[in-house]
């Protein structure tokens, strides 16, 4: 297979002292091998490029709160040692010979989503988030669609040296767009384009509303903005003001204060809520106006308690979101290019992991994406 | 008697404890914006029960419920000029509303935005273009109704004046949000959840407009109706194989259901990008888990009747398509025991509608 494939010559070179599995290379990656453990170097093996692949050096991994979710295994269903990472963003250095469009050398990224069926109705409309066999996620996921393989049958994220998947799962990062900022846009800004666009406030006004202006609030506030509506940031946090309106806000609402609530109620046509802690939904609802939508965004365990009422007098919905499929996130990548929307980042090491999850388990109480520096972390 | 009222012969209950008798109230004497029916017929609704037994805790006593009025007209003011005497006409849930609010000026009279519609019953008479003489709304379970004209609805003469009060809550009711929706131009999978006085008008409805229907029972035993009034498919809801056999079917979801129920049982049931709408006057709360919404980008809505002109929308709809409601005629002496068999659970496909004649 190697013969087949354009590599650099200088950059790539397959590990040949840990006895691989047929087709596979080792990297190196950060995780954790249990809910209690801190993050230590871990090593695995990835799926060499095949002739529909690419590979790419990592150079940056933004950091998300559903990572801290998997790693302390909240949902009851990770798979150890596990490497998190779905904001992933880096150099290409191997094209298999059925890639169109990539070089060695572009800036590329991924986010959520390494596989899925290809096949389904779906994968068809480039909604490989709703794939009909179920999208397999950029790590802890089963890698039962045989498009991308580790040594263990569950994929490994981001925090990471090297990323090898299928050429349907990368995001090219146009040149001008700064590579340490590029990863949170696969994932957080996606997850606030989707609904933006599916609500269809991406030709502008109307009036919305982001909740959680941490790191997929922020950018939803630039998206909104960007698109041309009114927006309103709301937050627990007062001291969280200045930056809101900085980054594009026209009103903030602290919703711990029942004047400030009541000021904006009746205001809003869409809501996105990207709080990621167990919260009511409900204390939102009045700050819809009628035929309101509340899109609940975070990655939330404990069921929310809901009267019928409020949906029957003023016809709102609640509904949820979860990213965004390759196509629509190579479009949000483009919007940010053009609109020069970029989050606010704060680079980390690896050995910073631990004290950036605790924080990121409490609160993100600033606005702020943090991003894992892999070079520097090597 | 007192300035401009007039006296008519009603059926009320006197606390939430006391059985129907018959009162007499007063009306206003109509206005020139006015016209005034004869009562021939009234639907019983769900929610009249409810109002009745006080669930709610705002109700007014003595309570003449009832808002699926069907009559002949009597009297017209002089600016009338849509309705003339001997017209068969109707009215719904809306008596009132403010008439100046933007939601009022886009005839959507039931999301008024000045202090809310006033309803044909139990209601605070606050906008002034009707009365009584107690301040608050007397319903159709009553000989006569006066009413503004924007509030009445006309019925076409081919149209069987003992079914048509059912349109103007029941029909309207499930066919708002299906034209909000978009399944008026059919080619939508449809579940209709309750096959009761609503759930039938919906599954006409939905069927009339070109979708495909399924309706969702907790009764086997309604299966052969629910077919018979359109439905395509039949799910028993307290079946957990009959539910997953209809996992990921449907677009839109009518969920009629009047008592206490959790809306997640219905949610695996919607494809993805479909919506679960609740109708029923339901006190308790739902668990919502955030998952499933996020996964298949499903969305939990409501809706409440229509306004004004999406009622006569739908009243010309239903006779267009000859959408007639089952109907069954009681007098004045049933209605306890109607009130009874309501509230457990409506098992019959049936709306129940107070013949006033009959009552006298």
């Amino acid at each position: 297979m190697l013969p087949l494939l354009r590599t650099a010559v200088f950059s790539w070179k397959p590990s040949r002292t840990l006895s691989s599995m047929a087709g596979m290379y080792e990297t190196t990656g950060w995780g954790k091998e249990s809910k209690e453990g801190k993050f230590k170097p871990i090593k695995f093996q990835r799926n060499l490029p095949g002739d529909d692949d690419i590979s790419f050096d990592m150079k940056y991994c933004g950091i998300c709160h559903s990572d801290v979710h998997f790693a302390n295994n909240d949902m009851g269903n990770t798979q150890y040692p596990c490497v998190p990472g779905h904001e992933l963003a880096g150099v290409v250095t191997a094209v298999g010979k059925n890639v169109q469009g990539f070089a060695i050398g572009d800036q590329v990224g991924v986010g959520c989503i390494v596989d899925s069926c290809m096949e389904c109705r779906s994968c068809q409309d480039s909604l490989e988030q709703f794939c009909e066999k179920g999208m397999t996620m950029t790590y802890n996921y089963e890698t039962v669609h045989g498009h991308i393989r580790t040594n263990t049958n569950y994929t490994f994220g981001g925090y990471s040296t090297s990323q090898t998947v299928n050429k349907r799962y990368l995001v090219k990062i146009p040149k001008s767009y700064p590579l340490e900022a590029a990863g949170p846009v696969f994932c957080a800004a996606i997850t606030m384009y989707s609904p933006l666009a599916y609500w269809k406030a991406t030709d502008g006004g109307l009036n919305v509303g982001v909740v959680g202006i941490g790191g997929l609030g922020q950018m939803g506030v630039k998206l909104a903005k960007a698109m041309g509506n009114k927006v309103t940031a709301i937050s627990t946090s007062p001291n969280k003001k200045d930056t809101a309106l900085e980054i594009g806000a026209d009103n903030f609402v602290v919703s711990t204060d029942k004047e400030s609530v009541k000021s904006a109620s009746d205001s809003l046509d869409l809501i996105l809520n990207t709080v990621s802690a167990n919260h009511q939904l409900a204390d939102y609802l009045p700050l819809l106006r009628r035929d309101g939508t509340l899109v609940q965004l975070g990655l939330v365990m404990a069921p929310h308690t809901v009267s019928q009422f409020p949906f029957i007098m003023k016809r709102i919905k609640v509904t949820g979101s979860a990213i965004g499929g390759m196509k629509e996130t190579q479009e949000c990548m483009d919007f940010c290019a053009k609109h020069n929307i970029v989050p606010q980042i704060k680079l980390i090491k690896a050995h910073e992991l631990d004290s950036v999850y605790e924080a990121l388990g409490k609160k993100n109480d600033q606005v702020v994406r943090y991003v894992l520096d892999i070079d520097a972390s090597k | 008697m007192a300035d401009n009222m007039y006296e008519v012969v009603a059926w009320a209950k006197k606390s939430a404890d006391d059985k129907f008798e018959k009162i007499t109230i007063k009306r206003n004497l109509p206005g020139d914006d006015d016209v005034t029916f004869d009562m021939k017929y009234c639907g019983i609704c769900h929610t009249d029960v409810h109002f009745a037994k006080n669930d709610m805790g705002n109700t007014q006593y003595p309570i003449v419920p009832g808002h699926e009025l069907a009559g002949v007209v009597s009297a017209v003011g002089k600016n009338v000029t849509k309705f003339k005497v001997g017209d068969k006409v109707g009215v719904g849930c809306i008596v009132d509303s403010c008439m100046k609010c933007a939601a009022c000026d886009a005839g959507d009279e039931n999301v008024c935005e000045n202090g809310g519609m006033t309803m044909t019953y139990a209601n605070e008479i606050k906008h002034g273009h009707i009365a009584t003489d107690s301040g608050y709304t007397f319903g159709g379970y009553s000989s006569s109704q006066t009413v503004n004209q924007r509030y009445l609805v006309k019925i076409a003469d081919s149209f069987p004046l003992d079914a048509a009060g059912p349109i103007f809550c029941a029909a309207i009711t499930m066919y708002s949000p299906l034209v909000h929706w978009k399944a008026k131009s059919g080619g939508l999978n449809v579940g209709i959840v309750g096959i009761g006085g609503l759930g039938q008008m919906g599954v006409r409805l939905a069927k009339a407009m070109g979708n495909e229907v399924t309706a969702i029972s907790t009764s086997p035993s309604k299966e052969q109706a629910a077919r018979e009034i359109g439905a395509d498919k039949f799910i028993v809801s307290t079946d957990p194989e009959s539910m997953k056999g209809g996992e990921n079917t449907l677009d839109l979801i009518l969920n009629t259901v009047s008592a206490s129920h959790q809306l997640a049982a219905y949610l695996p049931l919607l494809r993805r990008n479909g919506t679960l709408v609740q109708l029923g006057l339901v006190l308790s709360d739902h668990q919502v888990q955030q998952f499933p919404l996020m996964m298949k980008r499903i969305s939990v809505s409501g809706s409440i009747i229509g306004g004004m002109p999406e009622t006569q929308d739908c009243m010309d709809f239903c006779a267009e398509h000859n959408i007639v409601p089952k109907v069954k005629l009681i007098t004045a002496s049933e209605l306890d025991e109607v009130y009874v068999s309501l509230s457990n659970k409506n098992d019959q496909i049936i709306r129940y509608v107070l013949d006033i004649e009959a009552s006298k």
